[in-house]
């Protein structure tokens, strides 16, 4: 026992015991930081009816990026949400459309329907990624780069090419209305984020994907089933995207074809910049969210300074490398 | 005659710790110098200042008798002096040539490379030096032995003349071991000065001319092997008597414990039998790839075999995968830590806690107070030596990452211990304490079965010992039926 007190008074102070420091607040401080520089450069930036737009913004991107970080945690890369937004999108907004033409028979139905509808596509589309993925052993970026293109298809073959107008207020209601104040698609983030922060931390199903993504050898010889577990990243993935979609179509009022390109790029900003390591088994869920609250406070802020959003690509890519060269810089014991 | 290295009060502290108090050596042309010391010692860090790759903080270095200063790697190999990693790390895809050469080949017409010059020159250095390798292979087709001879090949091509070998032998087997030698005292013939660098004993006292010690970072002292016996080097390693090298204490029973008969997975090993007893150590001795880590995966349900029976305790098991095998009370502790062993992004307790997650988590969510509570029972009871259990288990030392591997598997109270190299990269201290677990285990009616190319850990361990030889038995014998040139002689 004595060993262990020697030691603690010796590494309290060492190189490894700050890097901790700096990966527990490093991100937070960054967030804060950038939230006062606004807050001082624009008196607009802390009014409630800003940030509650900021939150607005930030809930679609944010419930991807959350879906990612379950991916990335195991060593993957999810690169279909984006279509698996606009295919689940298109899906549930054609059970939800008082069109004529462009809803399915007997249309609109009830929105929880639509709803469960919308969840079953991206879930349906991640258990092909996971099957293929887990069993398989192709690499995620192969299978979800197939989904993604397969996807996409899929949403301009189901519609026609043509966009789904007309939801019913019900249906709207998930991305436009709210609950005291709260807008229901930063609600349904919340709900998001703590029920996957509760997985990740406090249950063993959490355990289990840090454990398959910090060695899937030492997991598999612990006697973790590490086949079910990467199937089932997949699969949480696609049921956000699905979510995600709907939150899109209902906030919007149509589902279109176009919709959730690229978005994949901006989930996966969020997780790498939440200090999620792509290389596995090292990341949280909050820095996640905080990841994906940078993105979108700086292109709020950057949007009230009146800058150019070209620029606000610009420099949110600077951000992306910056924030893994700093996390490199970390893991090299600083 | 001028040493080709001399070092003396090497210093380097890494914020505010003392990683290397007073490094010292003097290496002589033609000789092979062991650089012995537990791990912790300071022997990496001396290592990778001479390399260039971390800056000194204080002493001095002579090359040749003249003062040197080494910025970076390439000034290190410009003066001569190279290293043979204990992780090599070639380009797998390229040829021999191409990785002896990379960097600097040979340029032929148009800016390209003359490939026909840098075959040539590398077929001519391997077949100077006897390695028996071709030149056109590709790395990826060699063994890990045949890899380190191209790295010492390399070593020569650069016309190196203090060559720096960190723990050879930690991945290869005997025989292979034998060959190694065989490179190393060429390269003493041809004036060449080594550091040989392991913490294998026996190897140490049949290559190296003489020694030097480091203990908690600094000098302890230095001689010529022929003036020491075993004991008394150990003595300077760890700094006080160890006694007897191997505890051996355990008292076989005659209850069977783990019954194995006609084991077989096709091309790799063929219709394996033996019974251990419960209380019993059965060592496996056999080279690389004679079919030894086989038998562990079919027992552990990592391999399928496709004929044989496996009985625990008189009862028969089916092991479709490593859930069944651990519900039936085995363990197994795999051949490197750092690849199947331990999740090395993760904590200290995270993997003492690793292969009971189910058992933690009664109805889904983890229950905090329990990891921490068997965290803390294993660090207690294996006395691994960590600031707070919280902290990554990358920083702990070899024997202490070894420990955590085994607190992991003794959470689970096994009846089956299978144990694929359970000392490898561990100091001689830490080696005691493993064995003595081992023993305790065996005393307390566990069944122990442990593979190890360490002869001298097979003898010293085992009650008896199963040799393997290209994936078939070679038979069993008693330890005391037995020595170290029978065992080599029945494996190759």
């Amino acid at each position: 026992m004595s060993n262990i007190e020697n030691n603690s008074s010796r590494s309290w102070f060492s190189a490894e015991n700050r890097g901790t420091l700096v990966q527990e607040y490093g991100i937070f401080l960054a967030f804060l930081l950038l939230a006062v520089i606004l807050s001082f450069s624009n008196e607009y930036f802390l009014t409630p009816g800003n940030i509650s737009n900021v939150l607005l913004q930030t809930s679609i991107n944010g419930v991807l990026a959350i879906g990612m970080t379950f991916v990335i945690l195991t060593r993957g890369i999810d690169l279909s949400v984006g279509s698996v937004v606009a295919l689940a999108g298109m899906v549930s907004a054609s059970f939800a459309t008082t069109s004529a033409t462009a809803g399915v028979a007997g249309a609109p139905y009830p929105f929880f329907v639509a709803l469960a509808i919308g969840i079953l596509v991206g879930v349906a589309c991640g258990i092909i990624v996971g099957f293929i993925v887990s069993r398989f052993a192709v690499p995620a970026f192969v299978a979800t780069l197939g989904m993604l293109s397969a996807a996409r298809g899929m949403t301009l073959i189901y519609g026609g090419g043509k966009p789904v107008p007309a939801l019913t207020p019900e249906f709207r209601w998930i991305g436009t209305g709210n609950i005291l104040g709260i807008p229901m698609p930063v609600i349904l983030l919340g709900i998001v984020f703590l029920a996957s922060w509760w997985i990740l931390t406090r249950t063993r199903f959490g355990r289990y994907i840090y454990a398959v993504g910090g060695n899937p050898h030492a997991a598999k010889t612990s006697g973790i089933n590490v086949t079910r577990i990467r199937f089932l990243v997949y699969v949480i993935s696609g049921g956000l995207s699905g979510l995600a979609g709907m939150m899109l179509s209902a906030r919007t009022g149509s589902a279109l074809p176009q919709a959730g390109i690229a978005y994949e790029l901006d989930a996966i900003a969020a997780v790498v910049i939440g200090g999620t390591s792509l290389s596995g088994g090292v990341g949280r869920v909050t820095g996640t969210l905080i990841g994906a609250l940078i993105i979108g406070v700086m292109n709020n802020g950057l949007d009230l300074m009146g800058i150019q959003s070209y620029y606000q690509q610009v420099l949110k890519g600077a951000l992306i490398v910056g924030a893994v060269m700093l996390d490199q810089k970390r893991n090299q014991g600083l | 005659m001028q040493p080709l290295l001399k070092v003396e009060g090497l210093k380097k502290s890494f914020g505010g710790v003392a990683a290397l108090r007073d490094g010292r050596l003097e290496l002589q042309a033609g000789s092979v110098h062991a650089l012995c010391g537990g791990n912790g010692a300071g022997k990496s860090t001396f290592l990778s200042i001479l390399m260039g790759i971390q800056q000194r903080d204080g002493g001095t270095i002579w090359r040749r008798g003249r003062q040197v200063h080494y910025s970076n790697p390439a000034e290190a190999l410009a003066s001569g002096i190279a290293i043979i990693e204990q992780e090599l790390s070639p380009v797998p895809h390229m040829t021999v040539a191409e990785n002896i050469y990379l960097g600097r080949e040979p340029s032929g017409r148009f800016g390209g490379i003359d490939f026909k010059k840098m075959n040539r020159d590398a077929q001519q250095l391997l077949d100077r030096l006897e390695f028996g390798i071709r030149a056109t292979q590709t790395m990826m087709t060699l063994s890990v032995a045949q890899m380190q001879l191209v790295e010492i090949a390399k070593a020569f091509s650069h016309e190196a003349e203090v060559i720096f070998m960190d723990e050879p032998t930690s991945a290869i087997g005997e025989k292979e071991a034998q060959h190694l030698f065989a490179a190393v005292a060429r390269l003493k013939a041809e004036g060449k000065g080594v550091v040989y660098v392991s913490h294998r004993l026996s190897e140490i006292f049949q290559i190296a001319d003489s020694y030097t010690v480091f203990r908690d970072g600094g000098y302890v002292g230095s001689g010529l092997l022929a003036d020491i016996d075993r004991p008394g080097l150990i003595k300077m390693i760890v700094g006080r008597e160890l006694g007897e090298e191997y505890i051996k204490t355990n008292d076989p029973t005659d209850e069977i414990g783990l019954e194995v008969s006609g084991l077989t997975l096709p091309g790799k090993i063929e219709d394996i039998s033996f019974s251990v007893r419960k209380g019993e150590i059965f060592g496996i001795y056999g080279l690389m790839g004679s079919g030894r880590t086989e038998i562990f995966n079919c027992l552990f349900g990592l391999d399928r075999p496709s004929h044989g029976s496996i009985r625990l305790e008189g009862e028969q098991i089916t092991v479709a995968k490593p859930a069944d095998a651990m519900a039936n009370g085995i363990a197994f502790v795999t051949e490197d830590r750092k690849v199947s062993g331990l999740n090395l992004a993760d904590s200290v307790r995270g993997n003492i806690c690793l292969a009971s997650l189910p058992e933690m988590s009664p109805r889904f969510v983890m229950k905090g107070r329990d990891e921490a509570a068997a965290s803390a029972e294993m660090i207690a009871r294996f006395g691994i030596k960590a600031a707070r259990d919280t902290m990554p288990v990358s920083g702990l030392s070899g024997g202490n990452q070894q420990k955590v591997v085994l607190g992991k598997w003794f959470l689970r109270q096994p009846r089956l211990l299978l144990l694929d190299e359970p000392t490898r990269g561990v100091d001689v201290g830490a080696k005691r304490e493993i064995y003595r677990i081992i023993c305790d285990f065996t005393a307390a009616g566990g069944t122990v079965v442990m593979i190890s190319s360490e002869i001298d850990e097979v003898l010293g361990m085992s009650d008896r010992i199963l040799v393997m030889r290209q994936g078939k038995s070679a038979g069993i014998h008693d330890r005391r039926a037995t020595d170290a040139q029978s065992l080599v002689h029945l494996s190759t």
